[in-house]
């Protein structure tokens, strides 16, 4: 058993540091207000070649795995930027797996290193309207037309959909009521985010801003043969391959964001002087902060535990469950201590708590419910009969 | 080229810096160290010039163990190797004994270009770079806002930050160059430095495999001693000035008062 991290490992924490040392609370301050994306902040990450962390080297990344990426993406949300600046990055350090384990090697070549250096944006096009955990029931249909497809549909929580060039789209090619298994028959596509065809629009949201997510319409999208990742009928099966390692970066996301709020909260509770001294000298308000890096401190053993496992080849859904529930868990934890440490203030802006908070509110919701996390446990780990 | 930059860990720019209460020498154990900031437009001046001329980029660094993470930072840049002098035994060298023990591994890597920074942000003596180009015998150009070398005339010449503007400077190669701040915009390391800086040569000498005398560094022989040290006193809070119609005169008599105006 070996706990001390490796000096790499530190390197990366530190390197990425000094990035978004660049981004201070009013920078994300100012871009959550104005639903700007974050383009400096992103550029500067992929100039120093961190969006293309876990790509191939062949293909122009850095070539490192899930552990790497994840203590990137922790540090880039326990700078502060939260789920703004994770997000901004989130879909180009890993959303390309299945094409980098599925896709063909002309599709590597031409898209991989345009996402390693940040110029290619690539949203995912999962969740629809009505199928949101329950993927099978998506209905957006893709029908051959000689070697293209031609997809009709809609699909809803598209990150970045405003921003993006091309979208990883799960449609149906064979609709449910044709096929054996309700995983069968759908797959997945590398399709051009293109007008008029494709109609965006950005969703009200009540934070994280700074990243849109969109409701999609496709209308009649043509999508050339040679963007088909895989194999037709498989795109099931290659989106659950990436999930484990989603939820890995979710849960880095999350225990950085947990971290950032209890900087703040003790920063604040050491300088705040009410009744004549700190409000750090309470411990009404000091327990629950100590109790907050304790369960910060758990959900990162899990999160290191589930990253080996997965760079190691070994399974891994178990870990990185539990990873992705105990620190959105923990994180919030942490955030909502952080805004009743900061009192009346925590509601007003000019602090980043109230993003904090509602940004890890958000990470016991998505990309898998808290519930879901039990269900998959209870299910596939305790030997439980399936709920649902 | 073959270029050698001096890097030093120190402790963190922000940190409140002590002195170890035993020995007066600088606390490095209950800091957080970083590489010396202005070391890292050093660094970054090597790596340009490298890659306008070809060569190889060595960074030489003496200080504890731990003054590893300073060279690994550089490496990670994009330097090629390192020379590490480390030695219970140099510790609470002055700077005349460290310029004498750098200089002896400097002359070993028979360098073309030595890169310094003006100055570390922790002793703040900024004499390194004059004492080792007088150690290694070399033309010494300081203060350097803009480097440009031509090796095949064998020459490097600067711009070198003035009062008012620059002076144009020259020497023969090899040479010793301090550089200032305004010099560039030193690079952040990427992941592919970071993992590729894991399988660049490091060397790590005592003083003994440096061939320097037990005698010649550390505390007891230096040359220099630090006898007591208080720290700063705390700010003095300022004159509030009540303006009662004739503030401006008061603000003015007090300006004149301190010899302002």
């Amino acid at each position: 058993m070996e706990f001390e991290e490796p000096p790499e490992h530190t390197a990366i924490r530190e390197a990425v540091r000094d990035i978004c040392k660049g981004f201070d609370a009013e920078y994300w301050r100012q871009h959550e207000k104005n639903h700007e994306f974050p383009w400096k902040f992103h550029n500067e990450m992929a100039a120093a070649g961190w969006i293309g962390t876990a790509i191939p080297e062949e293909f122009g990344g850095g070539g490192g795995g899930i552990t790497e990426a994840s203590i990137v993406m922790e540090e880039v949300a326990a700078s502060g930027g939260a789920m703004n600046a994770a997000s901004a990055l989130h879909i180009s350090v890993f959303g390309m797996n299945p094409v980098v384990k599925y896709g063909s090697q002309a599709q590597k070549e031409k898209y991989l290193p345009r996402v390693a250096t940040g110029e290619l944006q690539v949203a995912f096009g999962v969740t629809e309207p009505d199928a949101g955990t329950d993927t099978t029931s998506i209905t957006t249909r893709a029908v051959r037309d000689g070697d293209d497809y031609i997809v009709h549909g809609q699909k809803v929580w598209t990150t970045k959909g405003h921003v993006a060039e091309k979208v990883l789209l799960l449609v149906r090619t064979t609709p449910l009521e044709e096929v054996r298994k309700r995983t069968d028959g759908m797959t997945l596509l590398l399709a051009d985010l293109r007008r008029p065809e494709v109609d965006i629009h950005q969703i009200d949201k009540i934070a994280r801003n700074a990243v849109g997510s969109c409701e999609v319409r496709y209308d009649g999208l043509r999508v050339d043969g040679s963007d088909l990742v895989g194999e037709e009928g498989k795109g099931f099966k290659y989106l659950l391959d990436g999930l484990n390692p989603e939820r890995i970066l979710i849960a880095a996301e999350a225990l950085g964001i947990g971290k950032a709020a209890l900087r703040v909260a003790t920063q604040y509770a050491n300088e705040r002087v009410v009744f004549g001294r700190p409000i750090g000298k309470n411990q009404g308000i000091a327990f629950p902060l100590a109790e907050a890096h304790m369960r910060l401190a758990a959900a990162e053993l899990v999160i290191r535990q589930a990253s080996w496992r997965y760079d190691q080849g070994l399974p891994c859904g178990e870990h990185a469950n539990s990873a992705k529930f105990l620190a959105s868990d923990a994180a919030f934890f942490a955030a909502d201590r952080a805004m009743q440490t900061h009192g009346g203030f925590s509601f007003a802006t000019e602090y980043p708590v109230g993003r904090f908070w509602a940004e890890s509110r958000l990470m016991k919701i998505a990309p898998v419910s808290q519930e879901m996390v039990m269900n998959y446990i209870s299910e596939h780990v305790l030997g439980l009969p399936r709920s649902y | 080229m073959n270029i050698v930059v001096t890097v030093k860990q120190v402790p963190d720019t922000w940190a409140e810096k002590k002195l170890d209460a035993a020995d007066k020498t600088v606390d490095r154990v209950s800091v957080d160290n970083v590489m010396n900031e202005m070391d890292e437009y050093g660094v970054e001046e090597a790596l340009k010039i490298k890659e306008a001329h070809g060569g190889e980029v060595t960074v030489v660094t003496m200080g504890p163990a731990k003054a590893v993470e300073t060279i690994r930072k550089a490496l990670s840049m994009g330097a090629d190797k390192a020379v590490h002098l480390t030695d219970d035994a140099l510790h609470g060298s002055d700077a005349l004994q460290t310029s004498a023990a750098l200089a002896k591994v400097i002359a070993t890597l028979s360098p073309d270009l030595v890169i310094t920074a003006t100055e570390a942000s922790d002793a703040r003596g900024g004499v390194m770079g004059a004492l080792l180009a007088e150690r290694l015998g070399l033309p010494q150009l300081t203060q350097a806002r803009k480097v440009t070398v031509d090796p095949a005339a064998g020459k490097v010449s600067i711009e070198r930050l003035a009062d008012n503007g620059y002076a144009l400077v020259e020497a023969s190669l090899p040479a010793v160059v301090g550089v200032v701040e305004k010099i560039n915009q030193p690079r952040y390391p990427s992941f592919k430095g970071i993992m590729a800086a894991k399988k660049k040569p490091l060397t790590t000498l005592s003083s003994g495999d440096a061939g320097l005398d037990a005698g010649s560094v550390g505390l007891a022989g230096a040359g220099s001693t630090v006898v007591d040290s208080q720290p700063a006193p705390p700010r003095q809070s300022g004159t509030i000035v009540k303006d009662e119609g004739d503030g401006g005169v008061k603000i003015a008599d007090f300006l004149a008062a301190q010899k302002l105006i």
